[in-house]
């Protein structure tokens, strides 16, 4: 450790080359190009290698970072990657949308002085380098134990859960109620954010690991979790199936035609590929001037989606300042620089119909920020008077969402808080139905991959316990 | 993969499919739908659970010729295979035992009236049911209506075949005569619904209708299917697929499902271009 040789060490990060601004817009391909071997290295070189890692912290699975880095940097790739699955699953995916600059790379210290090292671009690097390479390495498994766990919902929490039980010998089964496995990760985020192939590939991987993935089955309906555990002969369940049903703003006009929720706007173009409409059946309303109501990822994702199908104008409208928008960085970059026009401190009042139950425009109002609300963020409040007219023929509120119901409140025994979501212990994902645990959005609400992903690890360890036990504790969840 | 087990032709524009689903006919119920997709390049699209055969194995559906997928559905016959399907899907209908109660279904709507009419029967209630279409050859399952209800009505828009009316009008005056109607259920095109609910207002006879929006996943994560019920939003996939007629607003219904005519139209002549090629 601590070679450090401060002279040959780059200052700058190294940038990931992409695909220009105004020709990205219009296609569905990725938008960056990753890093070449000579690039990764070069960056890696960054490195301190501190001896405690503060990125290290930042991580909320704890990968080893100095330690895949290094490896970079002498050239093993490969191990690199593997060095990065013994805590991450997906790394391919996680290189690409976790929100670096606010978890590992923040803590940085690099970041002091100058610009962090580029630990998203690296991991990214190595996760396509294995894949490439054509050796993903399948790990061995512990022996058979006879024991069957069903995994409801196939997004990062369900895969991440399923890969380990499988690596410790039990029999999974994923339950997943669309046609395909992914979660979020196939119907929301955007191919050129992250290729669903690369999405299919980690399902492959699990599939590899022993684990049984059954589509078209939405449990709740087909079999209900009481049924899973006694006529399935599954030990355990563990419930993963997000964060369901879209809010909506709740103004006038919100049901005309040409305004969708996010999530279908999203499911149409990536799902169902409607994009490639009409090779592809699923068509999807290509707005010439398109609002996109929100500021978070989801919100990025939809405008630049409605920018690739051909939009001429992007209206981004979101209640507060550009700094509280909680997107991702890059994203908020890269919507600009596509060309997404940014509202910001504007509310939408109503939408405006052409008498023919078409939306044609959103009225909107100008917002100042006031006090400062529970949040501690200055509140948005109208400015009397600002109202204006957006022209528009298409609209897609990204608001976020609730929980989806349809599940969760069909099991008997099944604690939820006050907003739906299910009470699971922080821990072990234990719920306070025995067998049952739970992790993800539909325990968090609406967060991210790699916590989603870390529920799912942590779930996995302590099913595997339960197994060997049957101690099920639910003190925690008694009213005290 | 999901086989297709027996294809009847039951007019020139509507056909039914045997389908074996095993999971599905075990847990179906009157009322609910299911989701199919034809193959990789497939929409997703909603139909209703006509009839399903425990000892079969199968669900049975009903669909007209509307668009591409309904026509390219209309294609397939015995043996052959659908990539995707779904369910059981929505709520299933309040079954009962209402007394006297009214089944009324329109065009297709006939077929998912049906499992709805044979639940109200074993229920042990008094089924009057009527069915209509715009002519005879559109009428198809006329007996085994019959074999679920105490009384059958059959209506024709020409005359061509029973009794030359919309189905409202013998339910007004079955409503007019009768005092003692529980309840009515009604499915088939929004704008049949629509009158039929207007017209039960009228006799103040509590009225579920089954809504037939445009969908996506159908497990309620998108509100493509939305729909407004006493001036609030619903998601038909989960919160129904019935609702009490009388808030309804068909208006809004119907407006939603013409979103995507022109598209439908491009999807059907793209179709029929390729098909005429190969
Ligand atoms: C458009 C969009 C962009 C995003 N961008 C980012 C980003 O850049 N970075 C980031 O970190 N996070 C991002 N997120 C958030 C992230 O994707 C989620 O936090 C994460 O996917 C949650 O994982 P999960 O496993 O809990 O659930 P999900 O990924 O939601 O998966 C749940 C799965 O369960 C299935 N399911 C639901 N009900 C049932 C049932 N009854 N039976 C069977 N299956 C069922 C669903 O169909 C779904 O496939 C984004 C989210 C969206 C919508
Ligand atoms: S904090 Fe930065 S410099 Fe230090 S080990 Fe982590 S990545 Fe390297
Ligand atoms: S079809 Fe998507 S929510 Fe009902």
């Amino acid at each position: 450790m601590g070679e450090r040789q401060e002279t040959e060490r780059p200052k700058k990060r190294i940038p990931m080359r992409e695909q220009p601004p105004g020709e990205r817009a219009r296609n569905f391909m990725e938008v960056p190009y990753g890093y070449t071997a000579e690039e990764a290295v070069e960056e890696a070189s960054r490195c301190l290698q501190c001896l405690k890692p503060m990125c290290r912290l930042g991580c909320p699975v704890l990968v080893d970072i100095p330690a895949f880095i290094k490896l970079i940097r002498e050239g093993r790739f490969i191990e690199a990657a593997w060095k990065i699955k013994e805590d991450n699953a997906l790394p391919a995916v996680c290189g690409r949308v976790c929100p670096q600059e606010i978890q590992c790379e923040s803590l940085c210290i690099l970041g002091k002085k100058g610009e962090p090292v580029a630990i998203g671009n690296l991991e990214r690097f190595v996760a396509d380098f294995e894949r490439d390479a054509g050796e993903i390495r399948v790990p061995e498994k512990l022996p058979t134990t006879g024991r069957r766990i069903a995994v409801i919902g196939s997004g990062p929490a369900g895969l991440a859960c399923a890969a380990d039980l499988a690596k410790l010998g039990h029999h999974v089964t994923i339950f997943e109620a669309l046609h395909k496995p992914g979660g979020v990760l196939i119907y929301g985020i955007p191919e050129f954010r992250l290729p669903k192939i690369i999405v299919e590939r980690e399902v492959d991987y699990i599939k590899k690991l022993g684990v049984d993935v059954m589509v078209n089955t939405v449990i709740g309906k087909l079999y209900t979790i009481d049924e899973l555990l006694t006529e399935g002969r599954y030990d355990a369940c563990f419930i993963a199936t997000g964060a369901g049903l879209p809010l909506f703003l709740g103004i006038p006009g919100e049901n005309l035609n040409g305004i969708y929720s996010a999530n279908e706007f999203l499911t149409r173009a990536n799902l169902m590929k409607s994009y490639l409409f009409p090779e592809y059946d699923t068509p999807v309303k290509r707005g010439r001037s398109v609002a996109v109501i929100g500021g978070g990822n989801v919100a990025m994702d939809a405008a630049r989606v409605a920018l690739r199908l051909g939009a001429e104008k992007v209206h981004l409208i979101y209640r507060r300042s550009e700094a509280e928008m909680p997107a991702r960085r890059a994203e908020i970059h890269h919507a600009r620089e596509e060309g997404v026009e940014f509202n910001t401190l504007t509310n939408p009042v109503r939408f405006l119909d052409d008498g023919k139950g078409n939306v044609s425009g959103v009225e909107c109002i100008r917002m100042e920020l006031g006090e400062p609300d529970e949040s501690g963020r200055r509140k948005p409040v109208p400015v009397k008077g600002s109202e204006f007219t957006i022209p528009i023929d298409v609209a897609i509120p990204a608001l976020g969402t609730r929980s989806n119901p349809l599940l969760v409140s069909n099991v008997p025994g099944l604690g939820l808080t006050k907003k739906g979501y299910i009470v699971a212990d922080e821990e072990t994902g234990m719920t306070t139905k025995k067998g049952v645990f739970a992790g993800g959005d539909i325990v968090t609400g609406s967060a991210t991959v790699i916590l989603a992903l870390g529920a799912g690890r942590k779930s996995a360890q302590a099913i595997d316990d339960y197994l060997k036990w049957k101690f099920w504790d639910t003190r925690k969840f008694a009213p005290s | 993969m999901y086989r297709i087990a027996r294809k009847d032709i039951l007019s020139e524009a509507v056909v039914s499919f045997e389908i074996e689903a095993r999971e599905i006919a075990n847990k179906a119920r009157a009322g609910q739908f299911f989701v199919l997709r034809i193959d990789e390049r497939g929409e997703r699209i909603p139909l209703t659970i006509a009839d399903f055969d425990r000892d079969r194995g199968t669900i049975t559906t009903v669909f007209q010729k509307v668009g591409k997928t309904t026509h390219h559905l209309a294609t397939l016959g015995e043996g052959d295979s659908i990539s995707d399907v779904v369910g059981p899907l929505g709520t299933p209908t309040h079954i009962d035992r209402f007394g006297n109660v009214i089944c009324v279904g329109g065009g297709v709507g006939i077929a998912p009236i049906f499992p709805i009419a044979r639940a109200l029967k074993h229920a042990g209630n008094t089924v009057i049911s009527i069915i209509g279409a715009r002519m005879r050859e559109l009428i198809f399952w006329e007996e085994k209506m019959r074999s679920v209800s105490d009384k059958l009505i059959v209506t024709t828009d020409d005359g061509s075949y029973g009794r030359k009316a919309v189905v409202t009008v013998p339910l007004d005056e079955l409503l007019t005569n009768n005092e003692d109607i529980q309840r009515v259920y009604a499915i088939g095109p929004a704008i049949m619904m629509k009158f039929v609910c207007i017209t039960t207002q009228k006799h103040r006879v509590k009225t579920i209708v089954s809504l037939n929006s445009i969908m996506v996943d159908a497990t309620g994560m998108c509100g493509a299917c939305r729909v407004e019920v006493g001036g609030e939003t619903k998601f038909a996939c989960v919160d129904g697929p019935e609702f009490d007629g009388h808030a309804v607003d068909f208006d809004v219904l119907m407006a939603r499902q013409r979103m995507y005519l022109s598209e439908e139209k491009e999807a059907l002549e793209h179709y029929r271009k390729k098909k005429e090629v190969s």
